[in-house]
């Protein structure tokens, strides 16, 4: 009998060996004359026991990890393809205590199904969304997003019904569906997991946004940094087209939607959607200033909708079980669940969806397990490098939009990067004026030239030179870049600091050379 | 400026033939020029502009803004070191020190025997495994500098 054996496929799975386990594997089963089927599955996020190798068995899937290429002879031989046990065994995947806690809807397929089957994914829910979506009226559709309250996931937070219902209400047209995948926060990978673990449920979403707002293309702006992201949506997007959830008529129902992955080129700045959308018309990427929205003039001039990966991923599941059962998640105005990226120094590091309204010391502690290095934990970076580094006396903030502003901090693309107590802040705060420098677009001074001397200023604080005044000047300079800067870059980049500045100020000493 | 040599000149031609008739090209053409060539040589500047009908300066303009676009030829294998936040806090500071020395390049350089090119690069996705390191668009996480060493010999023995 053939065993189906599951070995993550996931760029960071495969980062620290899974691609020598399954080789492994295939070598080892045909030694020993012992039929497996090998599947090449998303990861589930529990980084921390990747390489994390599955098996189909009759007590369901069973789990081993972290297993190494060293392991696998071992592993056959207590019989692990049916379920024998061996020092790595952790058990039923699903009972992974790390796992069972979570609540996973946007994921719920990411790290269980085969990523380039079209079947595996209809077998799992998959386009159940889209068939519900193509009964009903347009308006009903950009009604339900509204009413689910979803909001964008890629950092803006806005309303995502809102922003569909304004390109629906536009003339009948050439409009666009498009995909933020430029993932650039530090400390952020689950727009990553998801293309590779379950691309469908991206695909089903866009092509529900493109039936919901009238538009018929649909472009997916991912970063040049994401190869194995690339392979997955591209084997994906054939797919749906062969299966016909893709194409000219969309699952039978006279609908055209076609879907086409663009590669950025390593510029941070394109996680801005304006940005985004000069560098999918072949442009260098400088922010558009706004009005008008890309949602009444985006790509080519034409009504854009822009979202991110894990917003229109998470279309599909609102569709199928409904706007209230998904609204029915979170607190206050921060509905549904979020795919928190726990990274850094952390012990068990990976994603973790739940409803908002956990606290960071949950996260840190419950779920991270503390830092990795084992040294008490001193900054939380939330939300990538224009997000505000967090002191321990306020971990317990919840996690959601409102309480993360209330403290001067941001959710973003919920990434947590933990620092043990041998960061420098003063040294983090220099690198977030560097970064800016490093990644401004150019177009409004306060940016691209308030971040160089950001840098100088503090360089002058660290050598001793006039501490007290360029600590007020750095301040001020703070300010000019928050109240002047053209978009998010420049009018973020100092949150770093500020934070820093306010919460660690100790650090903002002078160096003996 | 040099011109291409004939054979290179002809690549680029037909990646602009090939793309020229897509939304917003540009992009799409200077990835396929670097695919194929490994870099994208001032030499196919004027090229891409008359194939696409743009100014050169549009087209300077737009290789020099993003950091992913080489205008010089790199190494045989190309080593980039995360140096974002998330790996910051796991050590990727002193593992690029340790690079540097290892290879004996500053970031941006390549090594004098054209066999490595060290390049730094802000977040691969690897947050829950720093410090990341990608070698020919192959991801490593956890590296230490043991590590590294052995990935580089492996990298040295390979063509």
């Amino acid at each position: 009998m053939t065993t189906t054996v599951y070995v993550p496929g996931d760029a960071g799975a495969l980062s620290v060996g899974a691609g020598e386990v399954a080789k492994a594997l295939t070598a080892e089963a045909a030694r020993r004359r012992a039929p497996i089927k090998l599947v090449r599955n998303g990861s589930r996020g529990a980084y921390w026991l990747e390489p994390l190798v599955e098996v189909a068995t009759a007590r369901g899937r069973l789990a081993y990890g972290p297993v190494t290429a060293a392991d696998v002879a071992a592993l056959f031989d207590t019989d692990f393809l049916n379920g024998g046990s061996h020092a790595l065994s952790l058990g039923a995947a699903d009972s992974i205590p790390w796992l069972k806690g979570q609540q996973r809807l946007t994921f719920e397929r990411v790290g269980i199904v085969d990523p380039a089957s079209v079947a595996d994914y209809v077998e799992h829910g998959g386009y159940q969304g889209l068939t519900k979506a193509l009964a009903m009226a347009p308006a009903a559709v950009v009604q339900a997003i509204t009413s689910s309250g979803l909001r964008g996931r890629g950092g803006a937070a806005f309303p995502t019904g809102i922003k569909w219902k304004t390109v629906l209400d536009q003339p009948a047209g050439q409009k666009y569906i498009t995909c933020n995948a430029d993932e650039g926060d530090s400390g952020t990978f689950s727009d990553r997991m998801l293309m590779e673990g379950d691309p469908f449920s991206l695909i089903e979403g866009m092509t529900i946004a493109g039936i919901a707002v009238g538009a018929t293309q649909g472009y997916i702006y991912l970063r040049a940094e994401y190869p194995h992201s690339l392979r997955a949506l591209r084997t994906a997007i054939a797919a749906a087209h062969q299966a016909g959830y893709l194409g000219g008529d969309v699952a039978g129902a006279g609908k055209r939607f076609e879907l086409e992955v663009r590669l950025g080129a390593g510029a941070y700045i394109c996680g801005e959607e304006t940005s985004m959308l000069e560098s999918l018309e072949g442009r260098r990427g400088e922010v558009r200033v706004r009005p008008p929205l890309p949602a009444i003039k985006g790509l080519f001039g034409q009504p854009t909708v822009v979202n991110n990966v894990v917003t229109l991923a998470t279309v599909p599941w609102v569709l199928a079980h409904g706007a209230e059962a998904y609204a029915g998640f979170g607190v206050g105005k921060s509905r549904g669940t979020l795919p928190i990226q726990l990274a850094g120094n952390i012990r068990r590091g990976g994603l973790v969806e739940r409803a908002f309204g956990l606290s960071l010391r949950e996260l840190l502690y419950d779920y991270g397990g503390g830092s990795a290095t084992g040294k008490p934990i001193r900054a939380v970076q939330v939300g990538g490098p224009l997000g505000a580094y967090v002191p321990s006396s306020q971990f317990d903030t919840l996690v959601d939009y409102e309480a993360l502003a209330g403290i001067g901090a941001m959710l973003g693309h919920g990434g947590l990067v933990v620092f043990d107590d041998g960061v420098d802040m003063a040294r983090m705060a220099r690198y977030a004026m560097e970064f800016c420098a490093i990644e401004s677009c150019g177009k409004c001074t306060p940016c691209r030239i308030g971040s160089t001397r950001g840098v100088e200023v503090i360089d002058r604080i660290l050598e001793g030179v006039d501490g007290e005044r360029n600590i007020r000047l750095l301040e001020e300079l703070c300010e000019t870049m928050v109240q002047g800067s053209l978009c998010g870059l420049g009018g973020m980049a100092p949150f770093p600091v500020q934070s820093a500045l306010r919460h660690f100020r100790e650090d903002f000493r002078a160096r003996v050379k | 400026m040099d011109p291409l040599p004939p054979a290179e000149s002809a690549v680029v031609r037909r990646i602009v033939a090939d793309l020229k008739g897509r939304p917003g090209p540009l992009l799409e053409v200077l990835h396929a020029i670097q695919a194929a060539l490994g870099f994208v040589p001032e030499g196919a500047v004027p090229l891409v502009a008359e194939g696409l009908n743009l100014s050169r300066a549009e087209v300077h303009g737009v290789v020099s803004f993003y950091h992913y676009f080489r205008h010089t030829r790199p190494g045989a294998h190309l080593v980039s070191l995360c140096q974002a936040e998330s790996c910051q806090s796991m050590g990727a500071q002193a593992l690029a020190t340790h690079a540097r020395r290892r290879l004996g390049i500053d970031f941006h350089q390549t090594t004098a025997d054209g066999r490595f090119s060290l390049e730094p690069v802000y977040c691969l996705g690897n947050c829950a495994c720093s410090p990341a390191v990608m070698i020919d668009g192959r991801l490593h996480g956890r590296v230490t500098p043991e590590r590294f060493d052995a990935l580089v010999a492996d990298g040295a023995a390979a063509p």
